[in-house]
């Protein structure tokens, strides 16, 4: 594995179905390391690298699974509803890689 | 670009992609070999160090490492130091020639996890490739392929560097990758360690260069180390991966003595960030060292900076300039432009900086000679 299969989340287009209505949560063998744009995170499993590209969104991957849903999730953020389809396409790109998986 | 690449110039708080070289022995004296590895240094780190070193990575959450030389499988702790990198949650890659992959050894690899292996070849024949690698390499490099494959180890990796010679080999490397289950890895000749002197006879002529670019764009699921980005300026279409120079800001190296350097093509005292023996071992050396402070400072374009291509290229390789005694704000010796080559056409031999790091062993090293 090297720096060439790291794709930015935000950029990788979404290979399955993302609801956004139902219960999601980080994959337990994925690591979020800290980053000043954010976070690395690293699937122990695929090995693949993400980079969660705003401290938002880091957080909102840490308490996926605490929520009912990902729009659950973005109100209980207290995050602008404008914002919300941006971080759709994130997670959804981030569940396509497996790094989320159904609750 | 994209603003995500601008992030990473600044650095991140930890290596994505960390080299580690085990020791300078090796049973072969590749031409190209970028460590001019050979013989073993007596100050190589012991066991106890390098345990400490997978420590740091573990707290620093450097995910996975890759391991080369040398011949990293010489070292007798070898596989005492994987075990416990991934022990640690700290997985391992290792580039090998595949001398030391008995039957016996390809069946412990299988067992273990979290473990991926990489296999040397420059070339898809022997003959091609021991001309690079020495007499006999190809048939080993082989013969590891069918122990790994005999053992259920899974998809490994077959690693070549890309030559004037192999280059139009590309399709017979597939073949070969996909016989074995195997990923093919392709990464860019480097002017560095022994290469000072045979790369300008083995990187890829320019018409080359393009024929590699469009392979590569066809080819995307193979893996590059992001080595050819220096390509981009070929075409609308960008290379899969960061285009950017990651040394210290995203890569580094640490060499079999300890010391970090800005990233695996640069074992040169100028690029020498500190040593992972120093008080506050590497994550010091990471975070806070001069050189790897100044490398994430903005770059200056230089003579780039009027090139319409710049967004694309970046410049190139900063290892690729300096072996070459080329200024390291202008263009790459291999800029697609050709900007490179008037360049380089002008500089002398005596301009070549010279090796600060040389553990070959005391005999000729040349193409196609006959070694041992």
């Amino acid at each position: 594995m090297n720096a060439s299969s790291a794709t930015p989340a935000s950029t990788e287009a979404s290979r399955t179905p993302f609801d956004s209505s139902a219960p999601w949560r980080l994959h337990p063998r994925v690591a979020l390391r800290p980053e000043p744009f954010g976070a690395l995170a690293y699937h122990y499993d695929n090995r693949r690298l993400n980079f969660l590209r705003s401290p938002d969104l880091v957080a909102l991957v840490e308490t996926m699974g605490a929520h009912p849903s990902p729009e659950a999730a973005f109100a209980a953020a207290g995050l602008d509803e404008r914002r919300w389809s941006a971080f759709e396409r994130a997670l959804a790109a981030l569940a396509a890689s497996d790094f989320l998986e159904p609750a | 670009m994209t603003a995500l690449t601008e992030e990473l110039k600044l650095g991140l708080d930890a290596p994505i992609c960390l080299t580690w070289e085990l020791t300078y022995a090796c049973n072969l004296a590749c031409v190209h070999c970028l460590s001019s590895s050979g013989r073993r240094d007596p100050r190589e780190l012991s066991t106890d160090e390098a345990k400490a070193v997978i420590d740091e990575m573990r707290d620093l959450q450097v995910f996975y490492v890759n391991i080369g030389g040398g011949e990293p499988m010489i070292r007798p702790d070898f596989f005492e130091l994987v075990e416990y990198a991934t022990s640690n949650g700290v997985g391992v890659k290792f580039s090998t020639n595949g001398s030391r992959i008995s039957p016996e050894r390809a069946v412990q690899l299988a067992g273990m996890d979290y473990l991926d292996i990489q296999i040397s070849i420059d070339g898809a024949d022997a003959a091609t490739n021991d001309r690079v690698r020495g007499e006999g390499s190809f048939q080993t490099a082989i013969d590891a392929m069918e122990n790994l494959q005999a053992a259920d180890f899974g998809p490994f990796k077959i690693s070549v560097v890309v030559t004037r010679e192999n280059i139009g080999q590309l399709d017979d490397f597939q073949a070969l990758a996909d016989h074995y289950g195997a990923e093919l890895r392709l990464t860019r000749l480097r002017p560095s360690g022994r290469g000072i002197d045979s790369w300008h006879e083995l990187h890829p002529l320019p018409e080359q260069q393009v024929d590699l670019y469009h392979w590569l764009l066809a080819h995307p699921q193979t893996l590059t180390g992001d080595s050819f980005f220096h390509l981009n300026a070929l075409g609308d279409e960008n290379l899969p991966g960061l285009n950017l120079c990651g040394a210290g800001r995203v890569v580094c190296l640490i060499d079999p003595v300890g010391d970090v350097y800005a990233c695996p093509f640069v074992l040169h005292d100028d690029f020498k960030a500190g040593n992972v023996r120093d008080s506050g071992g590497f994550g010091h050396v990471w975070k806070a060292s001069e050189l790897f402070t100044e490398l994430r400072e903005p770059q200056s374009a230089g003579a780039c900076a009027s090139c319409g291509q710049f967004d694309a290229c970046q410049g190139g390789c900063m290892a690729a300039k300096f072996f070459t005694g080329m200024p390291l704000d202008g263009p790459d010796p291999e800029c697609v432009s050709g900007h490179g080559e008037v360049a380089l056409s002008g500089i002398g031999i005596e301009a070549r900086p010279q090796s600060t790091s040389n553990h070959s062993k005391p005999v000729p090293v040349a193409l196609g000679a006959t070694r041992v």
